[in-house]
């Protein structure tokens, strides 16, 4: 790997498509191969299939966009992603909660039957409050003491969702998490919610790259590069730390909002510190400060977590494990040959 | 109480009164008062660890001081954040080239000209303005055409060079260099050297530390020399190196 990405992609100018794609364009290849992968397998599986893996891509995409703003453009290695994800589903899970729960025996949670788009919000905003008060503490902590701290938060949301009984049901979790309502009609068709989280996605996106084109962006790598350089040149470092890190957890609360309502039931196991871990591989997977890359590293975890399912020689059972192997190994052999990810240029 | 020198903000730029600093029982500046003029080079020399360094960090608010004061423009400051910088008009490079590694060389200067204030910075998206200044800094170093390289792929000395760009395009007025000599190959030495004679023309204050004798009779004309983290001896650059003890410590025989 002599050539670096800035050089390629400068030479590949000069070369036009079929060119760059002679020449080792790793970038374009991953998103050639990426792209029939989708088209293949819509075409393989079928539309009903295509339906399911964009929604779950528009929620991991969520997770991915807002974690790499963190991670990959602030340089804040952050492993507690997946609390802020469990608090925004966890709000619009018990905010939309109806009396469907009193009918079952087992602990009952009171219900508030507010509409979805009420709901999330309030899920958005709590985490982002959240967010504020965790992140004034975390603020003194970066590199790897950062991650041991965002390690405690993830663990401390996990055991709230397990052990506040009386508002999450704990580890029954909570059913029946009810579907988005626009004006008197529910979202219950699989395509209309399809197309509301890649709305959602969308908007993220837009957020996400109206930030990172910005003054406020630039200012967030230099930050990542040398925070003490950065200050003297006039930056109150924290306060752009903490104004990303709370944007950040907003828009994964969002994701959470909109994967309790789309799975309709949840419970603690869906929020471990193992998922976050799991985030952060697909960021770097994708490339560190990219937000195309991001999209694209959410793509191929998807399809790889869809498509294993189908390897004929993997029995059923062993199709959740598999595809955690194979997402190590691909990480393994991505972090030996390019560093910076399918789509980075900035590296850890 | 007695006269500060550096109070008097026309012929003084920067000083500092009874300035100390301890790193866990080791004593960096002692008691440290010192002044620098206004629109000339000072030059601080000192063997090493005589906390020249701890000087530059102390007076661009990277470390806090425990007694003492930081005198800027007349006005005395106990505390100095670094985000104060600017405003105050001071800036700096650092000993062990501090740039932004992982981004263009082009951000590296655009992130000093931008908005400070969070909400500015969020709606804005370079202006062409501030991309002619940009622009500029780089040309004056001569790196206009490394614009798109990461910062991390420059050699040492080209590093060194859009430090200082970065520096200059804050158009600040007072200047703390700390070693910008040091590891440069005679044609980079020019350069910078030309850099220093620009800003004295233009009436910007400088302070700068290096080890080297030849620079500092060719460029300073007010010399501080520092010692176990005390002043030794302040003065016009002549008066003080005609000085025995200096001669003794540093010119050898």
């Amino acid at each position: 790997m002599t050539t670096r990405t800035g050089e390629s992609t400068e030479a590949g100018q000069r070369l036009g498509l079929v060119g760059r794609l002679k020449n080792g364009n790793i970038e374009l290849w991953a998103n050639l191969i990426v792209l029939a992968l989708v088209i293949g397998f819509v075409f393989w599986r079928g539309s009903g299939f295509a339906i399911t893996i964009g929604t779950v891509f528009a929620i991991w995409a969520i997770l991915t966009v807002s974690l790499n703003l963190v991670v990959g453009y602030t340089g804040l290695l952050s492993v507690g992603h997946i609390g802020f994800f469990g608090i925004g589903a966890y709000s619009v899970a018990i905010l939309t909660s109806t009396t469907d729960y009193s009918l079952l025996r087992t602990q009952s949670i009171p219900t508030h039957e507010w509409p979805f788009f009420a709901a999330l919000p309030v899920g958005i905003v709590l985490a982002g409050a959240v967010a504020l008060v965790v992140g004034v503490v975390f603020n003194r902590f970066r590199d790897d003491v950062f991650v041991l701290v965002s390690f405690g938060f993830a663990i401390i949301s996990f055991n709230l969702f397990l052990n506040a009984g009386a508002i999450t049901r704990g580890a029954f979790g909570i059913h029946e998490v009810a579907r988005p309502n626009i004006v008197g009609r529910t979202l219950d068709g699989e395509l209309e919610y399809l197309i509301m989280a890649l709305a959602c996605l969308a908007i993220v996106s837009l957020v996400a790259w109206a930030i990172v084109t910005s003054s406020f962006g630039r200012v967030l790598t230099a930050i990542r590069e040398d925070e003490q350089a950065a200050a003297v040149f006039g930056y109150r470092v924290t306060h752009y730390k903490l104004a990303i890190w709370v944007i950040s957890a907003m828009m994964a609360a969002m994701a959470g909002g909109l994967f309790s309502s789309w799975t309709s039931f949840i419970d603690p196991n869906s929020f471990i510190l193992l998922e976050s871990i799991l985030l952060v591989s697909i960021v770097i997977l994708g490339g560190l400060a990219t937000i195309w890359g991001s999209l694209l590293g959410a793509m191929t975890f998807v399809l790889l977590e869809e498509g294993m399912r189908f390897l004929p020689f993997i029995p059923d059972v062993y199709v959740g494990q598999a595809r955690q192997v194979a997402l190590g190994v691909l990480l393994v052999v991505l972090m030996l040959f390019r560093p910076q990810g399918l789509m980075g240029r900035y590296k850890l | 109480m007695t006269q500060i020198p550096a109070r008097d903000a026309e012929r003084y730029a920067l000083g500092t009164v009874g300035v100390s600093k301890n790193f866990g029982g080791v004593q960096a500046l002692h008691r440290l008062s010192i002044s620098i003029p206004r629109g000339q080079i000072t030059c601080v020399i000192g063997p090493n660890g005589s906390g020249k360094s701890t000087l530059i960090n102390i007076l661009s608010g990277m470390l806090p001081l425990d007694s003492g004061m930081v005198i800027v423009d007349g006005e005395g400051l106990h505390v100095v954040h670094p985000y104060e910088m600017p405003d105050l008009g001071i800036t700096r490079t650092f000993q062990d080239v501090r740039v932004f590694n992982q981004i263009s060389v082009w951000d590296n200067i655009m992130v000093v000209l931008t908005r400070r204030k969070l909400l500015p910075a969020l709606l804005e998206r370079g202006k062409a303005s501030q991309r002619e200044r940009a622009e500029q800094a780089l040309r004056d170093v001569g790196m206009w055409d490394k614009r798109n390289s990461l910062a991390e792929d420059l050699s040492y000395g080209q590093r060194k060079l859009l430090e200082m760009a970065r520096a200059m395009a804050l158009d600040a007025s007072i200047y703390l260099f700390d070693e910008p000599f040091a590891g440069l190959f005679p044609q980079m030495l020019t350069r910078v050297k030309d850099i220093f004679k620009q800003l004295r023309a233009r009436g910007k204050s400088i302070l700068f530390i290096t080890h080297n004798m030849d620079i500092v009779r060719e460029l300073s004309d007010h010399l501080i020399v520092m010692d176990s983290g005390e002043l030794l001896v302040e003065g016009d650059v002549d008066e003080v190196l005609a000085r025995r003890e200096v001669i003794e410590a540093y010119l050898g025989d």
